[in-house]
């Protein structure tokens, strides 16, 4: 069953490694084809939608995005009719705890890659891509685990012990206006900035999503991508287009915000 | 408000009243035909709402919390309180003891000679006292201040360490030469060679305070030309030393931090990767060393400016020279970023 021929993309950007990993795939796995070698995350992502590979080896620590942002984009990007790649993270320190990627749906191997672990790591990929050829595609498994990644690299919630946020300063002209959380519709990261929606208004903060998130309400505040907070309240209802992908009507804004895959899951029905 | 130490203070209420003890004893020895037990009834109580006002009362003042005794005035003025009220207050209570309990006995006292006597007394114990506790917390905080300070001289050599042999770059770089020692085993001999040095200058680093320009550029070259099997053609570097500069003694590793920074701020977060341009020049009196990049410049990343490495550099040239040396981290003109420092020339 292991004799189908498979594919797969490699993200490393230092050119030895990529090479080293290459090289001991080839005498762990023969029939596994190398489609592409690539150096960044942006690449990456575009490659892997180009060439559809059944895994993927990402380095974590990729010059312009990482590759837990590189496959956060990918799950978001990739066509619904395709089975998403099995995904394999690669890096040289395990800042991560690797122990619990043992039994997970997203592998990972250190640097230097030992051919023993890398067999361990073939086996189970020859497995998932086995089963994903009866018709399971557990890509809910891969999110999931993705998510926690996400939130793991997420700075820690140092605002947490002064309670969840409760005024914006923004900065309008020379004054600064106080904007209350609770009339925010959704926030927006744009570039270096932050776009603060509010019924009426527009405005423009210069801290970091990623920095804002913990200091927001997570019952109040729904990330829906990548790019996108959204007040829950503020959300009127989910319909999902054509192509299975969900997008949000909101109270108060006309304009319709598209969720990511990786949080699809918030929108279930009771 | 200040925790207070309530076993501490027992401690030095028990003192203060075997002080007390002491100066009723004193005084009973200069004057044996006066009976001994008001007088040591007005001492323990003297000294006893001394104390209370000087002991308690300087936790209630800000500027005790760190020496444990006020500053300034404040602690003149606790002093001048204490005696105050411990003379009037102890003088009431006691006389009201002694009343009660019928102690005053053989002839009456002359009150002007009595008066003087004991306000030049509880003067001169109050200041006494007080002196010996200030002192006694004065060295406690010196000791306690020692302790601290060394505490962060040993935090800081470890936590350099730590930057220096940061695990991404030794398993990256191991991973590399474990991937040349099959496929160029010559080069992954040179790479070798540099990591030992690289590492033998890291773990010396912190037992040789100084070393020559030319000592610090050789270990420059060591990690530049690890990072550069590493990143492959995405890192060039030039290296620029007058040879009449080789000489001169300079910090140990000193620019190190700064090269990396360029590296892991700059050069790294970019796809194409860039240049790494360190240098060496006179000008005056001043020895001038510059370490600029091509990478995505200080705006592209606020903790490159701000991170251990920066503030080591910043404080180790505080340190050896004061005022009379410059920090200076820009973005450079054609992008990138740009570390100046300037240190004074030791001909």
């Amino acid at each position: 069953m292991t004799t189908s021929r498979a594919t797969a993309l490699i993200a490393e950007d230092e050119p030895l490694l990529a090479q080293a990993l290459r090289a001991e795939l080839t005498s762990a796995w023969p029939q596994l084809e190398v489609v592409a070698t690539v150096g960044d995350g942006a690449s990456a992502v575009t490659q892997a939608l180009a060439l559809k590979p059944d895994v993927l080896f990402f380095d974590i620590r990729m010059p312009g995005q990482s590759g837990l942002d590189a496959a956060a984009e990918l799950a978001d990007e990739w066509p619904h009719d395709h089975p998403f790649p099995a995904l394999v993270f690669v890096t040289a320190y395990d800042q991560y705890a690797v122990q619990a990627f043992e039994t997970q749906a997203v592998d990972y191997v250190l640097k230097p890659v030992q051919p023993a672990r890398l067999r361990k790591t073939v086996a189970k990929l020859q497995d998932a891509l086995a089963k994903r050829a009866q018709g399971a595609n557990d890509i809910e498994a891969t999110l999931g685990q993705l998510r926690n990644l996400l939130g793991q690299v997420g700075e820690p919630a140092a605002a947490s012990a002064q309670g969840p946020l409760k005024m914006l300063q923004v900065s309008v002209g020379t004054s600064i206006r106080m904007v209350p959380v609770e009339e925010v519709v959704y926030f927006e990261a744009a570039d270096k900035y932050v776009r603060v929606l509010t019924a009426g208004h527009e405005y423009l903060i210069r801290t970091p999503l990623k920095e804002l998130l913990p200091q927001l309400d997570a019952r109040q505040f729904w990330q829906v991508h990548r790019g996108t907070v959204v007040r829950a309240d503020a959300i009127d209802s989910v319909t999902r287009d054509e192509a299975g992908k969900l997008h949000l009507v909101l109270r108060g804004r006309t304009e319709k915000l598209a969720v990511s895959r990786l949080y699809a899951h918030l929108f279930k029905a009771m | 408000m200040m925790r207070i130490d309530w076993i501490g203070k027992v401690q030095h209420l028990l003192q203060v009243l075997a002080f007390c003890l002491v100066v009723a004893s004193i005084q009973y020895a200069f004057q044996p035909d006066k009976p001994y037990a008001p007088t040591m009834v007005y001492s323990l109580f003297i000294g006893f709402y001394t104390w209370s006002v000087i002991d308690i009362g300087r936790h209630l003042l800000p500027s005790s919390r760190e020496t444990g005794w006020p500053q300034g005035v404040a602690g003149v003025g606790i002093v001048v309180a204490g005696i105050l009220v411990g003379w009037f207050m102890g003088n009431a209570s006691a006389d009201t003891l002694c009343r009660v309990y019928g102690l005053y006995s053989g002839p009456p006292p002359d009150p002007v000679a009595d008066r003087r006597n004991s306000i030049l007394i509880t003067i001169l114990a109050g200041v006494t006292a007080s002196y010996y506790f200030y002192a006694q917390n004065r060295g406690a905080y010196l000791e306690r201040k020692m302790a601290e300070a060394h505490q962060h001289a040993n935090e800081a050599r470890l936590k350099l360490l730590e930057t220096q042999l940061e695990p991404h770059m030794l398993f990256n770089t191991l991973a590399n030469l474990r991937m040349l020692i099959g496929l160029d085993p010559p080069r992954a001999q040179g790479m070798l060679d540099h990591m030992i040095a690289y590492l033998r200058a890291t773990l010396d680093a912190s037992r040789a305070a100084t070393h020559t320009l030319q000592a610090e550029f050789d270990r420059l070259r060591d990690y530049l030309e690890l990072m550069t099997v590493r990143m492959g053609p995405r890192l060039a570097y030039e290296l620029q030393l007058p040879p009449e500069l080789a000489n001169h003694p300079v910090p140990a590793l000193l620019l190190q931090p700064l090269v990396e920074n360029s590296i892991q701020h700059g050069l790294e977060p970019k796809v194409e990767g860039g240049r790494i341009a360190v240098s060496a020049r006179r000008e005056g009196e001043q020895l001038v060393l510059e370490v600029a990049d091509t990478g995505v410049g200080p705006n592209g990343d606020a903790a490159s400016a701000k991170g251990f490495g920066m503030r080591q550099v910043r404080e180790r040239l505080a340190t050896l020279h004061g005022d009379g040396a410059t920090f200076d981290f820009a973005a450079a003109p054609g992008g990138g970023a740009r570390t100046i420092l300037r240190l004074p020339f030791r001909p």
